[in-house]
């Protein structure tokens, strides 16, 4: 359903300012958006006052800087700190990325960090990324093969078949991509969304799966697939670099082909 | 289970930037609304009202007339524009980033520069 404004026990308030403390002569407003289950209040915006002086260069640094000396109720989920897990995806200065390898000397002004978009919020910058895991499950995402029934053996993949994979198998599943699309927005809980599509995608090109027929059917739906417009959020958005929106037209491409 | 029927929604247009490749989309649709319904309101003027021609080319050099002509000067070019740039992503080209910024700034260019030589070539200047 498109709805274009939030709900009302969404809007957002003006929350609390935290002045900086140490006097500092290089300081960063930070804006981030607050909410938490134990108290019955809609969603706020704090302002912290950050000493970059004394601060690593990352959005993350920001945030753990925040947490441990100004306000530790703050809640965000990290884990590898090197974009390698995609934990701390959320939306800094208006583009899901990973905070973690966002640096912040490259926004200019307010920084403005909100958990990813169009989600149900756990707490403060903590996501429900439920749906999106349900529909990874459902395109299956592993190697299923006939050939290995009777006699388990190595499968063997020449190098050509393996660089297809290339540019989809980096996928860490951080969901930038998906929360950024306004189609998943709208019909999260029909259309797979650019992530769980590029990964549908790195299975059915992989050439060691004997179930691309299957697969392709599977996907070939007009709410799962075709409510991609390419409007390219996805790709604009991918922290690792990679283009959902090229996957996903590939797999337009092999249906309209097959 | 994590019941999440009371946890507000986490803002989403609201906070989203918008980059050439969202702006250019949702101009399309709208665009692409706009022409269809007026595509069906000049046809059956025309059906209907067919031998008073004359109608619609007074309504048409009213001011409000002038800019619906110059107005659907662009939109159409915008449309056949972009409609190139999409069909080129259903054969699977142009979705390098880079790429795809380049073709949508040059539709955006391009649909005035067409919007310019249609009124000229319509009105017999060129």
């Amino acid at each position: 359903m498109v709805q274009f404004s939030l709900p009302q026990n969404s809007k957002i308030l003006k929350g609390k300012f935290y002045k900086d403390k140490t006097g500092s002569n290089n300081l960063k407003k930070v804006n981030v958006y607050r909410w938490s289950p134990s108290s019955n209040e809609n969603p706020r915006i704090d302002t912290f006052e950050v000493d970059l002086n004394d601060c690593g260069p990352k959005v993350l640094d920001i945030l753990f800087k925040i947490k441990n000396e100004i306000d530790p109720t703050l809640t965000f989920r990290r884990s590898c700190a090197h974009g390698v897990c995609g934990s701390c995806a959320m939306n800094v200065d208006g583009i899901n990325t990973l905070s973690c390898i966002k640096s912040h000397s490259d926004i200019k002004g307010e920084l403005n960090i909100y958990p990813l978009p169009h989600l149900k919020v756990i707490k403060d910058l903590v996501g429900d990324l439920t749906t999106l895991y349900k529909q990874y499950e459902s395109v299956e995402p592993w190697l299923k093969t006939k050939a290995g029934e009777k006699t388990p053996a190595e499968i063997k993949q020449s190098q050509e078949d393996r660089a297809k994979l290339d540019g989809y198998y980096e996928c860490i599943l951080c969901a930038c991509c998906s929360t950024s699309c306004p189609s998943y927005w709208w019909n999260g809980d029909k259309y797979l969304g650019p992530a769980v599509l590029l990964q549908a995608y790195r299975w059915i090109t992989d050439s060691r799966d004997d179930e691309r027929k299957e697969r392709l059917k599977k996907v070939a739906d007009e709410l799962k697939l075709y409510r991609c417009h390419t409007i390219m959020n996805c790709t604009n958005s991918c922290p690792k670099g990679l283009n959902p929106a090229k996957a996903i037209a590939s797999i337009k491409k092999m249906l309209a082909t097959s | 289970m994590f019941n999440n029927k009371n946890n507000p929604l986490s803002p989403h247009l609201q906070v989203y930037r918008w980059h050439i490749s969202s702006l250019l989309s949702i101009t399309h649709r709208i665009t692409g609304v706009i022409n269809f319904l007026f595509i069906i309101f000049i046809s059956s003027i025309l059906i209907f009202l067919g031998v008073e021609i004359k109608i619609i080319q007074i309504l048409l050099q009213s001011l409000f007339g002038k800019f619906l002509t110059i107005y659907f000067c662009w939109s159409f070019s915008f449309q056949i524009l972009n409609e190139i740039r999409h069909l080129a992503w259903d054969m699977g080209y142009g979705f390098d980033l880079k790429v795809s910024r380049i073709t949508g700034i040059l539709t955006i260019i391009g649909s005035f520069v067409f919007t310019i030589l249609f009124y000229l070539i319509g009105k017999n200047l060129l």
